[in-house]
């Protein structure tokens, strides 16, 4: 056996991959349903209609998607340019810690409040990130594990804040911040749901990142030094300022994904504000192909699997820890599935 | 000051030892993963597997060392799928790694809740119990620490030489380094790169869920989801810590124990003088610290990351 590189890569092809190893996956996941004694088709059914049944499951689904849009974002800059983010989580939360510290005093109007939450959070996600860029790029520390062990760093970091000096006194001793103002609270668009402004930002923030990407020189250094950086550097391309840009970018949106949850649906602080969004940031970004417009599609494919299997998991009984075997499975067929419209395997 | 009262009770050292032990196996694993040439983000899913595998082996009926063995075979079954991905496919190790550990981290919370679904409490089973080897153990000092802890920790002691004697004074041990610093020259030979990777990925990985199982079989008596908390992670820290040898690793690992134990015991004494949380984070924040110390002198193996395919250069 041999594995060769494909000449071409075809659009048709890429898309036949991603559905066959959809397939891969939703095969998995039947598996493990017939094991909890119910009927795979049945599940699939209740699946789809925990997902798409009604008005209000579909607003879920987007409402859920909305941080997964932009964690994948960050994750998908981030690894376009070879610098492996693996704390999307940590910056998340820095993100929503800047949203409360700013939010919850003052009278500005909301034109006001939101912009400036949304600036201030992504400029704190970015600096912060920063730290384990300048280890890489300066000391040459491998940023895949000063990233992770920040997230564990950071969110006791928030696990003080709300069990102490953050602590609201009207909470009835539940763990969690003040409440933000009611100006910064984004708007719901959708009355009687929980879908909020954050999603229309989430998909125009992943549209700009998408132009900033293939449009202009700094996105295409980005790109450059990822895909070689040896080259670039050889090309005079400034190759640590791209990197440094890349981590100003990438931790931005990631922040900006704590201060649209935080701003768009508890309105507070609290330990559990992210399910996980970071890491789930990751299996978006490798699904969407680290395209920045497959990202709201993989986002939304994301959330409805979790939407989905959440519903499906109350109506025949099974763990709802499905929906995330789901996605990891997705995850692994995927790469597989990209890994053969490059190449191809011949027998010899 | 207290603190220097800590060291000279026994029951610290007794505790750094027992802290340290599944570190030892998750480090030793991975060292020998990086070895190779191949990293191995799976550590923490590939924990967690082995942490509720040996657990529930032992809940259903089995032996502890029959849970050990069950947990041995859930983590080399986690590597070989690895090694598909990484090895023969050459796929971006650094994500095919954090797939295998999402995937061994729900997998084992799905399958712990599909087994026991009603189970409010952790239910609990009868775990290793510590020696007390007659002589040995009734030796001041020493015997305590060394002899009083469960099987569990001598064999992680033992693992330390044997994986450095595996390493350096086998011809096996020798074409393992070899292929994770060039594996053209291993091919030249005759050898093939891709059974040797995928040989030290599955024992690795063997070795990291063994420790995630002494969690569970000997340093607690239950499982319950998300107790590997990081520990793998730590593990990969540590191996950059220790310059990829078996006996530096022993020591940071020793080092890194010494020092959550000693966290444990200032945040009792000192009581709520500085809130526990920052006394939780000095562990992450000593492995940052340790990787940026130690970063300059890293020697890693070459081909550490770099797919190998036949044929390519």
């Amino acid at each position: 056996m041999r594995i060769e590189p494909r000449e071409t890569q075809s659009i048709p092809g890429l898309i036949a991959a991603l559905i066959l190893a959809i397939g891969a996956a939703m095969a998995v996941c039947s598996v493990l349903i017939l094991w909890g004694g119910a009927s795979p088709v049945n599940g699939w059914i209740l699946m789809v209609q925990g997902a798409m049944g009604s008005k209000f499951a579909i607003t879920e689904i987007l409402t859920r998607a909305t941080p997964l849009i932009f964690t994948g974002l960050a994750a998908a800059v981030a690894f376009r340019a070879k610098l492996w983010n693996i704390g999307g989580e940590g910056q998340f939360y820095i993100g929503a810690c800047m949203a409360v510290l700013l939010g919850t005093k003052g009278a500005w109007p909301a034109w006001v409040m939101i912009p400036y939450l949304f600036t201030a959070g992504a400029l704190a996600g970015g600096l912060f990130l920063l730290i384990p860029t300048l280890l890489k790029t300066h000391l040459k520390v491998d940023e895949v594990v000063t990233t992770l062990l920040l997230n564990f760093v950071v969110l006791l970091f928030v696990n003080w804040l709300v069990f102490g000096p953050w602590k609201d006194p009207m909470s009835m001793g539940w763990p969690q911040s003040e409440p933000v103002i009611d100006s910064a609270l984004l708007p719901v668009i959708l009355s009687k749901t929980r879908l909020h402004l954050g999603f229309v930002l989430a998909v125009a923030t992943a549209v700009l990142v998408w132009l900033f990407m293939e449009r202009t020189v700094w996105g295409f250094e980005i790109r450059a030094a990822g895909a070689n950086l040896k080259a670039s550097r050889f090309a005079g391309m400034p190759v640590t300022s791209a990197i440094v840009r890349t981590a100003m970018i990438s931790g931005g949106l990631a922040a900006m994904a704590g201060v649209s949850e935080l701003l768009g649906v508890k309105g507070y602080l609290t330990t559990d504000l992210s399910a996980g969004f970071g890491y789930s940031g990751i299996v978006v970004a490798m699904l969407a192909a680290l395209h920045p417009l497959g990202v709201v599609a993989s986002a939304l494919f994301v959330a409805a699997i979790y939407i989905g299997a959440d519903s499906m998991s109350r109506a025949i009984n099974i763990s709802n820890y499905i929906a995330d075997v789901t996605t990891a499975v997705s995850l692994l067929a995927v790469l597989v599935a990209l890994f053969f419209t490059k190449y191809r395997i011949r027998r010899r | 000051m207290d603190i220097v009262n800590f060291f000279l009770e026994t029951g610290f050292w007794v505790a750094m030892v027992r802290m340290a032990t599944p570190l030892i196996f998750g480090t030793l694993g991975e060292l020998i993963c990086e070895r190779a040439g191949v990293l191995n983000l799976g550590i923490e899913g590939i924990m967690a597997a082995g942490c509720m595998g040996g657990w529930m082996w032992v809940f259903l009926g089995g032996s502890l060392w029959g849970g050990i063995g069950f947990a041995a075979c859930v983590g080399m079954t986690l590597g070989l799928l690895h090694s598909v991905f990484s090895v023969y496919l050459g796929l971006s190790q650094h994500v095919t790694g954090l797939g295998i550990t999402m995937l061994g981290s729900s997998l084992s919370a799905f399958v712990f809740r599909m087994l026991l679904p009603k189970a409010t409490t952790p239910p609990k089973i009868v775990p290793f119990q510590s020696l007390d080897i007659p002589f040995l153990s009734g030796f001041p000092f020493l015997g305590e620490v060394l002899f009083s802890q469960t099987a569990l920790t001598l064999l992680a002691l033992a693992a330390v030489v044997g994986v450095a004697y595996v390493l350096y004074k086998t011809p096996l041990g020798l074409a393992i380094c070899m292929v994770g610093e060039n594996p053209m020259a291993v091919e030249a030979q005759g050898l093939s790169v891709f059974g040797l990777r995928t040989l030290a990925v599955c024992a690795g990985s063997a070795m990291m869920a063994v420790g995630g199982a002494f969690l569970t079989l000997s340093a607690f008596d239950a499982y319950y989801i998300g107790m590997v908390n990081g520990r793998g992670w730590i593990c990969i820290a540590l191996v950059v810590f220790s310059s990829w040898k078996p006996y530096k690793a022993l020591w940071g690992c020793l080092l890194f124990a010494a020092f959550d134990a000693l966290q444990m015991r200032v945040q009792q004494q000192a009581g709520m003088a500085i809130p526990y949380q920052f006394y939780l984070m000095l562990p992450y924040i000593f492995s940052i610290v340790a990787l940026i110390v130690m970063s300059r002198k890293a020697a890693y193996p070459k081909a550490l990351l770099i797919p190998f395919r036949k044929g390519e250069r």
